[in-house]
């Protein structure tokens, strides 16, 4: 912070809507931010290691694991039968996820046992001395070859419907089809899982947990020990990120730690191998989207029937929700005036898919945006006009429904766009690309300019809770606990902000610690862009019960009016008295106040009933907009990312500093997943991308050479959250598709952009060059 | 054989460091984490290509003291002989002062989840000590080994950009300040015995001479040579093989030399890739853009010109420059030396032409034709710090517009690195034109049928192959058809 500000300390450090940096900043840069394996293990700890399979799909028939138990320093070996109570972790209950594979080896790498030992070394060594037979079963990897052989499903199938869209296809004057493959992404948190279990007295664990979901983790412990969750506390200090990645899958990990310690009562640890982490655990789900999509010659879309068919992997885990929302997304900004959607959560035997930051709803927006690009290539016309011809209308417009019958009531896609198109200067420096591509012969230039526009809210109600405990102790340091977890997206140093604003202090005087399930209870994932708008308003509720004990203290003991008492940088003025904060909790205690309170928030207005595909999911919408510059080579389809310019939504931002980085982080993040970062299967369904010598994310040359970034400092959440702001963990991820539609462009100009190149995702190199190819063709 | 000790002395941070009974397969990563307690180091992937375990090492180079970036997770404790690690932990001994790098990085929020952070940080700090105002190529160059999940890398640039700006005193940096005393440190250090740790059946040797190296290959032919450990460090994290014994090289001061003749230039197979390019491209323009895209500075660093060679990977990013060039290598054993050309060493997948007991000594580069044309290609799914999906290298003569020699090799299209003789063989002789261009496209085919894998499918390979002989073409033609990033490649 800016000590300048302080103007001689009438007002506070931290306050909301201030860029006060990251609260673990200056421990990340020296080393000393702890993260569960920094910490130190307790006397014998022993280390666990998983035994993982070689089939993609196979009965078990002969587990030989004399080996791995004669290794030296093997303590113990853990299989199905192990499990004191279940070997389930099926975080949708449908029982359909083991903890180790029983049986049926139902993905290539699904671990069937767990070697406890006494350094992981030695558990990695013996996990390779397994000799398992098996009787091989035939394996389906990917969608299509699910689809062909039946389209076996995970879950229930959502159907969003609205309108007649069959006779809306038949008679609109134009129509087109087609077909879209949208690849998954692996997380590649830089902390990979990593549980530690201690035991306690009678059957009390405790464990260590890098989740974003401790009541989770909690809850499956209790489950697969068959002891009560009182006998479980889950914790979590931080995560080196997240992003979906650790809302379900931390949960074996946590269960195999935790078996083993109640088993051997000794302190067990569980860290796997980066290729370990990216074979076991899921990622975001793959697609394929075929669409059929009516329009007008302006470009006006009259009806759009999709099908979103997943790769979900053999479980089904989230895909049931993660499919939900791409159908939720499937309109993007766009009113569809007839329109049906259908998900298709397919069974394969590949790990089983999991949230990731979007939740499925990245996926539904590019196949939106790809309906987009047919209909502007299809009438020769820039996307950008295609894209406002079909926004949604102003509330009350009849253009404003979506097809989940929710009205979108904040829409502001308008404004934000048009403000974008004129300060990334859109007009000119689209002509000057054209101008460009015509006369040069192996480089091309392409750029675009895509909306977003996403629902804010879990899409199962009862998520949309949250708990906060906040503590006054005797001086006047507050001690802050909720639900959430920190993996690094600034949401502790955000709830702690609401907690200064509320009693006027500087952010110093407020110690954020570790989340665990003893302290709040029945928490939600930390997901779905939640964190600062469900902790922050329990955080602030909790504050609001304090603060009220102590003005009616106030009014009792100065025999002031209630309106006359008022907490002011660092003191509680009462009457015409300034009385410093810290003196005044004195006195507060003295007099016998509760200075502590547990607060609660529950997200109001929404709804949903699925079977009827109707209701209000989300509680407001997040908008935001990017415009991207790139280069292709194309002998090579190498490309660059020249630039992008960005404006994003997040209402009144609680921290614009961290905002700001979420944004940034976002784009980077789901330029990869649109662009290098491939998941590759052989023929024998194993995963060959996992570790990042093969599966490549975004290195700092691979950002935009030119970078800007903007808030919309004009908008206000309409509806009541914390300081008006706005989510933002998600909603950028999705800006990034301006890259994609850039390339795409810069792909059609081969073909003087009569044709829709039609990218599928990821756009490596490769796939640039082949559409090329394919363009020229037709040239 | 020279004076065996049995003991490893290096300096970690402040503390000098004995080290007399060591598995020979430690790694420094698990050394500093799990011996030492120092945790800020973190384990991203294991494998050398996220940086989260990046230290320094310094070590003497001709008496003058180096630093430069690792990664700790595939380098051996063993190779450490003379060396002074720097970890995480150093940068800020006094308790609430951080070094200006750190406070860079936390002023411009340049950290979020934070556990990639500490790599940053060694990384951003030897940039700071070996560059005084690097630009923006420089320190994205600097940042190619490090990956970062959460920021988008655009704060932690600007931090790089804002230390650059505002150089602090540099009398509190713990390096700067104490450079004297180290190097008198490591001088003290400085071995010619050979080092054995362990038994006779399970230890590591750090020889102390090139001659004792070939000794212990004849005594030990199954022995593993360690130089730069980027590939080998694999072997143990990922397939955890057994190595024994291990034989360190990378302190063999003769297999780091450099010698310049009127001919070429011959480079110690213990060079690295850093060294070796740094003095290959001012002969040699074009192997810039290839050093600035192979690996991350880490490995630049680590990896060394004669690993890549001798492990005969398909994909190594040199070897298809240095047989365009026509380069050749020398063999070494206790029994004498034997010179080839590099193209002849390759064999087959996983087979050279290099006896156990022998090791590669040296690479002779031939000098330029004054008229000659040379161009190296590499093309990967990402830009940089990735493998290649295909390398090609053109090294062409032309006497009036006539080909007169030309040398294209290709990593990635087949088993080995490997020349394209139908290709050569459509163009000799012939006018240099686009026709005679088009007309030897088609021979790729006959000298390569490249395999379908993760990094590209056979179609991708062997398609692009041709392009780049075009792009080649229309460069020689003197068109600019390449992208880059920033106009001024910088150098490293």
């Amino acid at each position: 912070m800016d000590k300048s500000t302080f103007d001689q300390r009438r007002v506070i450090n931290g306050p909301m809507h201030h860029s006060v940096r990251h609260d673990s900043a200056h421990k990340h840069v020296t080393g000393s931010a702890d993260y569960i394996d920094d910490m130190p293990e307790p006397a014998g700890t022993l280390h666990g290691a998983l035994g993982m399979t070689d089939r993609a799909h196979a009965e078990i028939i002969e587990m030989d694991l004399s080996a791995v138990r004669a290794a030296p320093g093997v303590v113990c070996v853990l299989t199905a039968r192990d499990m004191p109570y279940s070997n389930d972790i099926s975080p949708s209950h449908m029982d359909d996820e083991p903890v180790l594979a029983d049986g049926v080896v139902q993905f290539h790498g699904q671990p069937a046992f767990a070697v406890i030992a006494e350094t992981r070394d030695i558990a990695r060594r013996a996990a390779r001395l397994a000799r398992i037979t098996y009787r091989d079963l035939p394996h389906i990897t990917d969608a299509q070859q699910a689809i062909d052989a039946g389209g076996t499903l995970v879950t229930p199938p959502l159907t969003l419907k609205r309108g007649q869209p069959d006779d809306a296809l038949a008679d609109a004057p134009r129509r087109l089809r087609g077909q879209m493959r949208i690849g998954g992404q692996d997380h590649f948190y830089l902390e990979g899982h990593i549980a530690m279990a201690i035991p306690g007295e009678d059957d009390d664990v405790t464990v260590w947990s890098s989740t974003q979901h401790p009541s989770e983790v909690q809850h499956m412990v209790s489950h697969v020990l068959g002891v009560a969750s009182n006998a479980v506390t889950v914790q979590v200090r931080r995560m080196g990120g997240g992003f979906g990645g650790k809302e379900t899958q931390s949960n074996q990990f946590a269960a195999l730690a935790a078996v083993a310690a109640k088993k051997l009562n000794r302190a067990v640890k569980f860290r796997p191998d980066r290729d370990e982490d990216m074979t076991a655990t899921g990622k975001r789900h793959d697609f394929l989207v075929d669409y059929d999509v009516g329009f007008d010659d302006d470009g006006r879309i009259h009806a759009v029937i999709a099908n979103y068919a997943a790769r979900c992997g053999y479980s089904s885990d989230l895909s049931g929700p993660v499919t939900d929302r791409a159908l939720f997304h499937a309109d993007n900004a766009y009113f569809y005036p007839h329109v049906r959607l259908t998900s298709q959560p397919l069974k394969t035997n590949t790990v089983s898919n999991t949230a990731f930051r979007g939740f499925g709803g990245p996926q539904g927006m590019v196949g939106a945006e790809r309906m987009i690009e047919e209909i502007a290539y299809a009438l020769g016309r820039d996307p950008l006009d295609i894209r406002k011809a079909n926004f949604y209308g102003e509330a009350g417009s009849k253009r404003d429904l979506t097809p989940y019958h929710q009205r979108v009531e904040d829409n502001i896609i308008g404004k934000l766009v048009a403000e974008l198109e004129e300060t990334s200067d859109y007009q000119a420096r689209r002509a000057a690309i054209l101008a460009f591509n015509a006369s040069s012969s192996v480089i091309r230039k392409g750029i675009a300019l895509t909306p977003v526009k996403f629902g804010i809210s879990f899409t199962a109600t009862w998520y949309n809770q949250a708990g906060a405990l906040v503590h006054i102790y005797q001086d006047g340091s507050v001690h802050l606990n909720h639900g959430g977890t920190e993996m690094g997206q600034g949401l502790n140093i955000k709830i702690a902000q609401v907690l200064a604003e509320a009693f006027q202090i500087d952010i110093d005087r407020i110690k954020i610690t570790a989340t665990t399930t003893g302290k709040v209870p029945n928490t939600s994932a930390t997901a779905a862009s939640s964190g600062s708008d469900l902790n922050g308003m329990a955080a602030c509720d909790a504050a609001r019960q304090i603060k009220e004990r102590l003005v009616a203290f106030a009014v009792e003991r100065w025999s002031v009016a209630a309106d006359t008492v008022q907490f002011i940088a660092h003191h509680v003025k009462v009457g015409d008295e300034l009385i410093p904060f810290d003196a005044f909790i004195k006195a507060a205690y003295l007099a016998r106040v509760q200075l502590s309170a547990a607060g609660f928030y529950k997200t109001p207005k929404i709804h949903w009933d699925r079977a009827a595909g109707q209701g209000t999911p989300f509680y407001y919408f997040s908008y935001g907009a990017a415009v991207s510059e790139v280069s292709i080579d194309t002998l090579t389809g190498e490309y660059m990312v020249e630039r992008t310019d960005i404006l994003h939504d997040v209402g009144h931002s609680l921290n614009p500093a961290i905002d700001i980085g979420q944004v940034e982080g976002a784009f980077v993040q789901g330029m990869g997943w649109l662009t290098t970062e491939e998941l590759w299967w052989d023929a024998k369904g194993r995963l060959r991308t996992h570790a990042p010598s093969t599966y490549k994310i975004p290195v700092a040359s691979d950002r935009p050479k030119i970078f800007n970034v903007k808030l919309a400092e004009w908008s206000q959440n309409k509806e009541p959250t914390i300081g008006r702001s706005k989510a933002v963990g998600e909603p950028p991820f999705m800006l990034p598709i301006s890259v994609l539609e850039a390339l795409s462009m810069a792909v059609a100009s081969v073909a003087d952009y009569r044709h829709c190149p039609r990218l599928d995702t990821p756009a490596t190199p490769e796939r640039i060059l082949m559409a090329v190819e394919r363009l020229r063709a037709h040239a | 054989m020279t004076d065996t000790k049995a003991a490893l002395r290096f300096i970690l941070n402040d503390a000098d460091v004995v080290i007399e009974a060591l598995s020979p397969t430690a790694t420094l990563l698990d050394y500093l984490r799990l011996e030492r307690r120092l945790t800020g180091t973190k384990e991203g992937c294991a494998e050398g290509d996220c940086g989260a375990c990046t230290v320094l090492i310094g070590r003497l180079h001709n008496g003058q003291l180096r630093y430069e970036t690792v990664n700790a997770c595939i380098r051996f404790v063993g190779s450490l002989q003379a060396t002074h690690v720097v970890t995480v932990e150093h940068l800020s001994p006094r308790e609430g002062t951080l070094h200006p790098v750190q406070q860079a990085m936390v002023d411009y929020h340049g950290s979020q989840c934070g556990f990639c952070t500490p790599g940053f940080i060694m990384s951003l700090y030897g940039l700071w000590l070996s560059n005084e105002a690097p630009g923006r190529a420089e320190i994205e160059r600097a940042l190619q080994g490090n990956l970062c999940r959460c920021t988008g890398y655009e704060p932690i640039i600007r931090a790089a950009e804002a230390i650059a700006a505002s150089r602090p005193d540099a009398l509190f940096d713990p390096l700067l300040s104490l450079r004297t005393d180290i190097t008198n440190r490591l001088t003290a250090l400085d071995q010619r015995e050979t080092i054995r740790i362990g038994r006779p059946d399970h230890c590591l040797m750090v020889p102390g001479t090139v001659d004792d190296l070939a000794t212990i290959l004849d005594e030990h032919p199954e022995a593993t040579v360690v130089a730069g450990s980027t590939d080998v460090g694999l072997w143990v994290t990922k397939q955890m093989r057994a190595l024994n014994p291990l034989v360190f090289i990378n302190n063999l001061s003769e297999l780091q030399r450099i010698s310049h003749s009127e001919d070429g230039i011959t480079l110690g197979a213990g060079v690295t890739y850093a060294t070796a390019f740094e003095t290959l491209s001012q002969g040699y323009p074009a192997l810039r853009n290839l050093l600035n895209r192979l690996g991350g500075e880490q490995v630049r660093s680590m990896g060394t010109i004669g690993g890549n060679i001798a492990n005969g990977s398909p994909i190594g990013d040199t070897p298809p420059a240095l047989i365009a060039l026509g380069a050749s290598i020398t063999l070494r054993s206790a029994h004498g030396r034997r010179t080839m050309l590099l193209e002849d060493f390759f064999i087959d997948y996983g087979k050279q032409d290099r006896a156990k007991n022998e090791f590669v000594e040296s690479i002779f580069v031939p000098v330029l034709e004054p008229d000659a044309r040379f161009a190296v290609y590499k093309i990967s799914k990402r830009r940089d710090e990735d493998i290649s999906a295909l390398c090609g290298a053109f090294h062409l003569v032309l006497r009036d517009n006539i080909v007169t020699s030309i040398r294209i090799a290709f990593g990635g299209m087949a088993a080995t690195p490997k020349r394209a003789p139908s290709v050569e063989a459509a163009l000799i002789g012939q006018r240099w034109t686009q026709d005679t261009i088009n007309a030897a496209l088609n021979a790729f085919a006959e000298d390569y049928q490249p395999l379908s894998d993760w990094r590209a499918s056979a179609e991708y390979r062997l398609l692009t192959a041709r392009n780049l002989l075009t792009r080649f073409y229309l460069e020689s033609l003197g068109h600019d058809v390449q992208l880059r990033r920033f106009a001024e490649v910088a150098h490293g």
